[in-house]
């Protein structure tokens, strides 16, 4: 009768999570040879892969290109075995296109468009199981593609999601948290500044509380970028030792 | 699964529904959405072409009843039974697609656990289906009889097996054979721009059936390596 307990009363989550936990995050860059970068993340059981092409020539009309900067395009596409229903269109339809749109503010917030005039960069994403959290694990995964592929950026791109239940804000949320209904914060850092590239909110949030969950998907952001930054090291470390040196 | 420098995913969903056709016979659908990630050209609708032709050719192959044995899906004749949704994610482009994806859409259909179902009849004669408790209780398909494709390119005046994606830009026709695991030739296909003398394709088809049930062979192996690991065995993914 009673529904789904998002926070026991001593403070554990419905997955054993305190409220500030993020979920496991393991992460490898370079999984595709053929593209320019790739890069896969698992953040718990929400599985995104990303891969990165350019800087290249602008395809299609050219009377997109911009003179000054270079132009982002994001694609984001789901499998159609990513949720528990399966999805009829990967991609094309509004979710996934707004998605994008998402993708391609956040990275045109970090990358450096200014060094590669009249060029194109195409970062495409695939989530190949959604269990909550996909546009963070998406701009996670991208950041670490982008990286991959050698383009500069500001900085790290960090994102992560937020709730608020029972007066207390969670961080990272999972598919059941998200479904309960409860005010969803998402959240993309740039972590070394303290920037945000992108903000998104749904549902009533009291503006008290705003505070509290803005702080907490921060908090959660910078722990993601800690996990980020070891994957990129050991990446590097790994590719010096192949070159021998 | 990953077989140098290609990659797919393949997903099995099922789901219970009326079948269309008046007999008891269940349908699979196959669906191929050919991922951006594979090369640029696939960005939006670019890659729909070879995913409908991809498609079409495995429904073609898995279509009849002695590849998958489809009466296995039944729950209630005439009224219900399982339909399978094959997905297929091409995530990366290294050359022989046909045979990878074969490939993965057995393995897929092997490793699939669709549960016990029990119809339960009302008064008013209404049925309702259950679903068992126990969630390791579940039939296993029979993918003894699942071909396999091989896909042979003719450069110049021999033929090779497993091209690359080099060796096929030199190539300018292939054929295309599924085989069983028996060596019985189900399905043929020319593709390419190209054309193939006669003699040719049956020297082509003679290696293809033998390439074919090597082919099975280690596959059944690895299936069945995998699976006798149980419980314990890794799932790697792409983190390996």
């Amino acid at each position: 009768m009673a529904g789904l307990e998002l926070l026991s009363d001593q403070g554990y989550r419905v997955d054993g999570r305190r409220s500030g936990e993020l979920r496991k995050i393991q992460a490898r860059m370079g999984v595709f040879a053929q593209a320019d970068g790739s890069a896969y993340i698992e953040q718990g059981n929400t599985k995104a892969l990303a891969v990165v092409y350019g800087p290249h020539e602008i395809r299609g009309s050219r009377a997109r290109a911009l003179p000054d900067r270079a132009l982002v395009n994001c694609q984001y596409s789901s499998a159609t075995f990513s949720t528990g229903e399966r999805k009829r269109r990967p991609h094309g339809d509004r979710k996934s296109c707004e998605m994008g749109l998402h993708l391609r503010q956040t990275f045109e917030a970090a990358i450096l468009t200014q060094l590669h005039p009249r060029s194109q960069i195409d970062i495409y994403v695939q989530v190949l199981q959604a269990d909550g959290g996909t546009y963070a694990a998406c701009v996670n995964a991208a950041t670490l593609a982008v990286l991959d592929a050698g383009i500069p950026m500001r900085d790290f791109v960090c994102a992560c999601s937020a709730g608020f239940v029972d007066n207390t804000a969670l961080a990272d949320l999972s598919h059941v948290e998200e479904a309960a209904g409860g005010p969803q914060l998402a959240l993309a850092l740039l972590p070394a500044s303290g920037q945000i590239a992108l903000l998104e909110m749904d549902a009533r949030l009291h503006e008290d509380h705003l505070e509290q969950v803005l702080e907490a998907a921060a908090r959660a952001a910078r722990d993601v970028h800690t996990v980020l930054d070891r994957v990129v090291r050991q990446h590097v470390r790994e590719a010096s030792i192949l070159l021998g040196d | 699964m990953k077989a140098t420098w290609s990659s797919l995913l393949t997903g099995l969903l099922t789901s219970w529904a009326r079948p269309r056709e008046v007999f008891h016979s269940p349908e699979s659908s196959l669906l191929l959405p050919s991922s951006a990630n594979a090369t640029p050209e696939f960005e939006g609708r670019g890659g729909d072409d070879l995913g409908t032709e991809i498609a079409n050719t495995l429904y073609r192959i898995f279509n009849n009843k002695s590849s998958v044995d489809l009466k296995s899906l039944c729950i209630s004749p005439r009224e219900h039974c399982w339909i399978l949704y094959v997905d297929v994610l091409l995530l990366e482009c290294g050359g022989n697609l046909f045979d990878t994806i074969c490939i993965a859409v057995k393995a897929a259909l092997f490793n699939t656990r669709i549960p016990r179902v029990r119809v339960l009849e009302d008064e008013e004669g209404s049925k309702d289906i259950e679903l068992s408790d126990d969630p390791y209780d579940c039939i296993r398909l029979s993918v003894e009889n699942v071909p396999c494709i091989v896909t042979l390119c003719k450069i110049g005046y021999r033929h090779v097996v497993d091209a690359t994606l080099q060796e096929e830009a030199c190539s300018l026709a292939s054929l295309l054979v599924s085989v069983t695991s028996k060596g019985v030739v189900t399905c043929m296909r020319k593709v390419g721009k190209g054309s193939l003398d006669p003699e040719s394709i049956f020297e082509m088809m003679e290696t293809g059936k033998r390439v074919g049930k090597v082919l099975h062979a280690s596959l059944q192996s690895v299936l069945h390596k995998e699976e006798s690991l149980g419980p314990k065995r890794q799932k790697v993914g792409f983190l390996g």
